[in-house]
């Protein structure tokens, strides 16, 4: 099979960061050839300055995470028939959302960093006094969705949060925190959901743009994780934060424009007397102009913005009675 | 100047645990890894560990006798004796640690059975066992603030007085060289698959632990024992799991019958992972194959079942070969994935070479002797990453650091310099490549004096073009073009110990079958081999022999 790599270059001994190269390649593949597959071949017999991760080439390691056509893959599983038609070019870069040490290799400290602020590790009160901890293999097997993340970072190189917050504790590490709060081995729950739920970048910072599902090479869908433990936090009595005002923000805004006034609901959550997270926000706010993600600061109003809010007005006056 | 009481090389699960151990044990530890700790290859262990827990009426010895017959009674009895009565205190404890084991319906751990076992004692997560205990020994190493050198590669052991006192490694991400020392080094650093292909192994297990151990006067111990899996797909050598045929999965050959029924009438598809590999590789080389392949066949578990407890085989048929578990067989072929010979350590882990212990892949203990039986390379890491590091705790009480000189690390720069300035000539991933295809042609599945004498002399041929190979990449910064060349070095020494340990061994044994002496053969070779380093011999090799340890269980006939 004939196939065409166009590989993003970065050499930070030669070049200044945020600049980049195009190297492109032509070359004869087996039907079944993974990218990786790909690039593995280009090292070895083209050249051998190409720098990218690679481990296990089952899927399996999280190594690979790469941009392929402008979305985050793990490039061992994917594979040249299923991306591009024959002869047609691929566009391999590194993922986003990360700094780039060398061409497709990014730096994931950052990653880690938020990994370990959601303290990911099991913290019971007591050990059972002999034997494993008895529990219900169901609750077991629900902890499986997220214990298959392999740590990729794929869906943070996509998450439209990110781009624009770095505070953002983000899907994986929210994935892994709810991994916890989900195990009845645990007993930190209620602290956890507490945290997660105050927290600078927590829960309620997710925009739920779907991304990071979408990505995901190992089904975890960090947003599904993150929607429940909203779900949870509010069970769990957390109320007077963000989170809260947000929800109450948000139905306020719908109400009464019959749309989503991003800007207003932004400011709400955070609190009208939240000077520190106000200019956090200002700062966002200037860097969406940039990127042309503003909302309108006065907000346009639906067409049948009369009918919205007669359909608020009823299913309020029907939970008063 | 960087100074630990213990440095492990290796963060997959046997350098974690011995981490965690000595960690607990109020030490100052570091992990060295030329990968991040979760990337280590025991993430790929899919179908479990085994463990016979006792206070369900499972029996240690029952275990023993198992790995024992599996090993084709090469391993020693009271290594085997130790792992097995300490496996069910091991599993419990990674349980206790958050590892997300499936459990039955009492909410206990449940079992699934492996191959060259009767009693169903092997614990899982799903199909992606080894992920799940990887990422909570991580979990754990976070929880106790652990050093770790990530991305750092070890290039040499520092050897002073005798004793080993540190590495030299190179950061991959600046490219720069640093001593590290420590009062006692862990060698964890895995398999070697790759020196053969295909094989299932990652692109890392390299070998490298070995030959460092090696290298430094420690000699490896019956490497010819090379294990080839029963189900490997065939291009790539990715692994499906022994969990298939443990959950019910048949293998068919190409006229549809279930030929293992004929090679062990009583432990059909489960007989030990020789006996299997060899039965299929006599079905195709009498024709019943197709294209080199039998089949595996899911098909009657129905797809509920396959989706649940082996989501991730699945993936691999559908990601890999586009075939659906539940509505077609899958072609599979035995493949290279996983070495039983290793750095000779004591049950404490313990080698030769004072302050240099061993555990894991890279070890050999022996528990696994001639054949291991599956699930238990994972039990074999905890165990005995666990013990190496409390014996290692014991060890240093008694030392001091070493000189803290640059001698080795001027050393190391200029041995780096000189590849670095070598004219452009032989590239290593020819050299790797030619290598590791001869490696299968000459140790496989069948073996005989002239394929083994192939392999050697294919080893002779790469070593005498590895002085040539020049590295094409100039830079620092993560330059893997260095890495590999250190690598493919490593690689031929380990491949240089296999094929001389294998023309040692004058019967057939476990996974050592050959076609011109196929009889095992207690009487003269009930022994291990052990291959030293030696450059004042033929090929810079000597190969030794020692007594097995046998404590109860005589060997007997091996039947399945
Ligand atoms: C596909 C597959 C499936 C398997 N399934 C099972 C199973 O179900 N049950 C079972 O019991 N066993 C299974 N095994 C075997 C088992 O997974 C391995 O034997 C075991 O995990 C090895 O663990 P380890 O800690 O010794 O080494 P690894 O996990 O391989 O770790 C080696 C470590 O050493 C480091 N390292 C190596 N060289 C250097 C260097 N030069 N410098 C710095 N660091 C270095 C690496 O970075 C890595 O961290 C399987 C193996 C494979 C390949
Ligand atoms: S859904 Fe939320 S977490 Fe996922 S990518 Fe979008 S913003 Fe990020
Ligand atoms: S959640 Fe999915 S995409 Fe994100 S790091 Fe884990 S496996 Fe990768
Ligand atoms: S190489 Fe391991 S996930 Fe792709």
């Amino acid at each position: 099979m004939n196939s065409k790599l166009k590989v993003s270059r970065f050499d930070p001994e030669t070049m200044g960061s945020g600049q980049r190269r195009w190297d492109e390649f032509e070359m004869d593949l087996h039907p079944s050839a993974t990218v990786l597959d790909a690039l593995i071949q280009i090292r070895e017999e083209v050249d051998g300055t190409l720098a990218l991760r690679c481990a296990c080439r089952a899927s399996i390691c999280g190594s690979c995470g790469m941009r392929v056509n402008g979305e985050a893959k793990l490039v061992c599983k994917t594979r040249i028939a299923d991306v591009a038609e024959e002869g047609a070019t691929i566009v391999i870069e590194p993922m986003g959302n990360h700094g780039i040490i060398k061409d497709l290799v990014v730096s994931l400290d950052p990653f880690f960093d938020k990994v370990r602020q959601v303290d990911p590790y099991l913290q019971p009160d007591a050990e059972p006094e002999q034997g494993e901890f008895v529990v219900n293999n169901d609750s077991m097997e629900n902890l499986l969705t997220a214990m298959n993340c392999i740590m990729c970072g794929a869906c943070v190189s996509d998450c439209t949060v990110l781009e624009v917050d770095e505070a953002f504790i983000g899907p994986a590490a929210l994935a892994k925190a709810w991994r916890f709060v989900e195990d009845p081995r645990d007993d930190q729950r209620d602290e956890r959901l507490k945290e997660l739920n105050e927290v600078e970048g927590g829960i309620w910072d997710c925009t739920r743009c779907f991304k990071c599902v979408e990505v995901c090479p190992k089904d975890v869908a960090p947003m599904d994780r993150i929607m429940e433990m909203r779900d949870m936090a509010i069970e769990a009595g957390n109320r007077n934060t963000s989170g809260y005002r947000h929800t109450e923000s948000f139905s306020k805004s719908v109400k009464k424009h019959g749309r989503l006034d991003e800007a207003r609901l932004a400011v709400e959550s955070a609190g009208y007397t939240n000077i520190p997270r106000l200019i956090d926000l200002a700062e966002i706010g200037v860097k969406s102009v940039l990127k042309g993600k503003m909302p309108p600061i006065v907000p346009h109003k639906a067409d049948e913005n009369e009918k919205i809010t007669r359909i608020f007005e009823r299913v309020e006056s029907e939970r008063n009675t | 100047m960087y100074k630990h009481d213990v440095l492990i090389i290796g963060a997959g699960l046997a350098g974690l645990r011995a981490a965690v151990e000595a960690t607990r044990l109020g030490l100052d530890v570091a992990v060295i890894s030329k990968v991040h700790p979760v990337r280590s290859h025991s993430n790929a262990a899919q179908g479990g560990i085994n463990a016979p827990l006792t206070d369900r009426g499972d029996d240690w010895e029952g275990h023993a006798l198992d790995t024992i017959k599996g090993s084709d009674y090469l391993a020693d009895q009271d290594a085997v004796e130790i792992m097995s009565s300490e496996a069910g205190d091991a599993v419990i404890e990674l349980e206790r640690m958050g590892v997300i084991f499936s459990r039955g319906e009492d909410g206990r751990l449940g079992t699934r059975r492996f191959g060259g076992q009767l009693v169903a004692r092997t614990f899982f997560v799903g199909a992606i066992t080894g992920s799940a205990i990887l990422h909570v020994l991580y979990e754990q190493a976070l929880k106790h603030g652990l050093n770790v050198y990530e991305e750092w590669f070890v290039t040499d052991l520092i050897i002073e007085d005798g004793r080993c006192v540190g590495v030299v490694a190179l950061d991959i991400k600046t490219g720069t060289l640093h001593s590290i020392w420590a009062k006692t080094v862990i060698m964890a650093a895995g398999g070697a698959g790759r020196v053969f292909e295909p094989s299932t192994n990652a692109i890392i297990c390299t070998g490298d632990g070995l030959a460092l151990a090696w290298r430094a006067g420690v000699p490896m111990m019956d490497m010819e024992m090379v294990q080839y899996h029963p189900t490997t797909l065939a291009r790539t050598g990715i692994l499906l799991s022994e969990a298939a045929r443990g959950e019910g999965a048949y293998l068919l050959n190409s006229e549809g019958d279930r030929f293992m029924l004929k090679y062990a009438p009583q432990y059909e598809e489960l007989a030990s992972r020789d006996v299997v590999s060899r039965s299929e590789q006599t079905e195709i080389n009498e024709g019943r194959g197709i294209d080199g392949n039998v089949l595996l066949d899911l098909r009657h578990l129905g797809r509920e079942f396959i989706e649940d407890r082996l989501g991730y085989l699945q993936e691999v048929a559908v990601e890999f070969l586009g075939i659906d578990l539940a509505e077609q067989p899958v072609p599979v072929r035995p493949g290279v994935h996983y070495i039983m010979g290793g750095i000779k350590t004591d049950v404490d882990g313990a080698t030769v070479v004072p302050g240099l212990y061993a555990a894991g892949e890279c070890a050999n203990v022996s528990v696994h002797g001639a054949n291991r039986l599956g699930a238990n390379s994972l039990l074999d890491t905890v165990v005995f990453g666990r013990r190496s590091a409390v014996h290692a705790a014991e060890y240093i009480k008694s030392v001091d650091a070493g000189s803290g000189s640059d001698e080795h690390l001027n050393a190391t720069k200029a041995r780096i310099q000189s590849l670095m300035d070598r004219e452009p000539n032989e590239n290593w991933a020819a050299v790797r490549n030619y290598m590791a295809n001869e490696m299968t042609k000459g140790i496989g599945v069948f073996r005989d004096q002239a394929s083994m004498e192939g392999a050697k002399e294919a080893i002779r041929n790469v070593n005498e073009r590895m002085p040539k190979i020049a590295i094409q990449n100039k830079g620092k910064v993560f330059n893997t073009d260095l890495i590999f060349t250190l690598e493919m070095e490593f690689m031929a020494d380990v491949g240089n110990a296999i094929v001389h340990s294998a023309l040692t061994r004058k019967e057939s044994r476990g996974a050592h079958f050959r076609t011109d002496i196929t009889e095992r053969d207690d009487e003269n070779w009930l022994k291990h081999t052990l291959a030293y380093h030696d450059p004042d011999n033929e090929d810079g090799v000597r190969v030794e022999t020692s007594p097995v340890t046998i404590t109860k269980w005589e060997p007997v006939k091996r039947v399945y």
